[in-house]
């Protein structure tokens, strides 16, 4: 599949690779780890094009289970199998798990600080960004799609309204617009 | 934290395996019914401390999904921790794994191609909306809105023009936070 990229993707030696990397982005993934993901394995370690990412992602968000565990799921497993898929995993959670449970049991003596929640609404801020920044740079992927720019382009509006401004539940949305925009594509790839 | 019969932790076990089917868009999904099984029926931890779970996972590193041992953690300890993200996580990985096989060993394939191309548009409209989900609260908020609205504008643009981290602009929205910037 030709893509914009002028390096081809790389692939990692060993299995603990797979764990450090996945350790490494988990740990640096405040408020979301989508952001950094996309920037550790695209950008910085080019385990993966920009537009085999949108593809990895796009079957994560319509699978059961949280996107980016699937998605480190379904790449460690192309890498190395069952135990890559493992690796992966494990690389994700374990320490991020080890924190979190850490804070929760500090948590109570902190949390009517206005310090905390001034943080807290700082974080969340810049959260809303990553994401924003995240999906502006997977766009440009759309270039190589058979729909076409314009036709995608209505495609991400379409979705985008249904979600932020009519609120419609994501399966529905998913139920309605996914058939539509899958067939669109399947009749422009007319063979 | 409860003293559990084993029958409880089966009841929790089988609970979130259901809801580990359920969770298309993230784990975040199920929270609402998530909810009304720990709190409203089996009153094992109160309304505060569920809110709180969420709030601690989303403000700490790793993946929003870590919520959910917070939750198992205030229902029954380390045990609870355990048994709830298994139970959270082995259905939807074993249905990931076969579907990630499937999906690479027919990618060529018209059907999987238009597929994957089709649901493209929708994932980063998706991503859209949930950047303006997030960003929401803040526009409500005359108090906070100008802040909140500049941090924003300034990761979206760090994020667009430099390598720099996404951890050092969560740190830098932390810091501008504590000092009542926003």
């Amino acid at each position: 599949m030709p893509t914009a990229d002028e390096n081809p993707p790389r692939h990692p030696a060993t299995l603990s690779d797979v764990f450090f990397a996945f350790n490494r982005l988990a740990l640096q993934g405040f408020g979301g780890v989508l952001a950094v993901t996309q920037r550790e394995l695209v950008e910085r370690r080019r385990w993966l094009t920009r537009e085999e990412f949108l593809e990895l992602l796009s079957a994560a968000q319509l699978l059961p289970g949280p996107n980016v565990v699937n998605l480190s799921l379904m790449l460690g497993d192309r890498f190395f199998g069952l135990r890559g898929a493992l690796s992966a995993l494990a690389g994700m959670l374990c320490a991020p798990l080890v924190i979190v449970l850490l804070l929760a049991t500090a948590y109570t003596q902190f949390a009517e600080a206005s310090l905390v929640s001034g943080m807290l609404r700082g974080m969340g801020a810049v959260a809303a960004g990553l994401i924003v920044a995240t999906a502006l740079k997977l766009v440009g992927a759309l270039t190589t799609n058979p729909l076409g720019r314009g036709l995608a382009y209505v495609l991400v509006a379409l979705t985008l309204l249904a979600i932020a401004g009519l609120r419609w539940p994501l399966p529905a949305v998913l139920a309605g617009l996914g058939p539509l925009s899958v067939g669109l594509a399947w009749h422009l790839l007319k063979p | 934290m409860n003293a559990l019969a084993p029958a409880d932790w089966l009841n929790i076990l089988a609970q979130f395996m259901l809801l580990s089917l359920l969770s298309v868009g993230g784990a975040i999904s199920t929270a609402p019914e998530m909810h009304r099984f720990v709190v409203i029926q089996q009153h094992w931890i109160t309304d505060t401390q569920f809110s709180a779970s969420i709030a601690i996972a989303q403000a700490a590193p790793g993946p929003n999904v870590l919520f959910v041992a917070v939750v198992g953690w205030n229902v029954g300890g380390p045990l609870g921790a355990f048994v709830t993200m298994v139970g959270i996580l082995l259905p939807s990985t074993m249905l990931s794994l076969w579907a990630g096989r499937w999906s690479a060993k027919h990618r060529r394939t018209r059907g999987v191609r238009a597929f994957i191309n089709g649901m493209a548009p929708l994932t980063i409209g998706l991503l859209l909306a949930t950047g303006w989900v997030l960003a929401e609260p803040f526009l409500r908020d005359s108090q906070h809105r100008v802040g909140a609205l500049a941090l924003l504008a300034l990761s979206v643009l760090l994020m667009m023009g430099t390598k720099i981290s996404p951890m050092w602009l969560v740190a830098l929205g932390a810091l501008v936070g504590a000092l009542g910037g926003v």
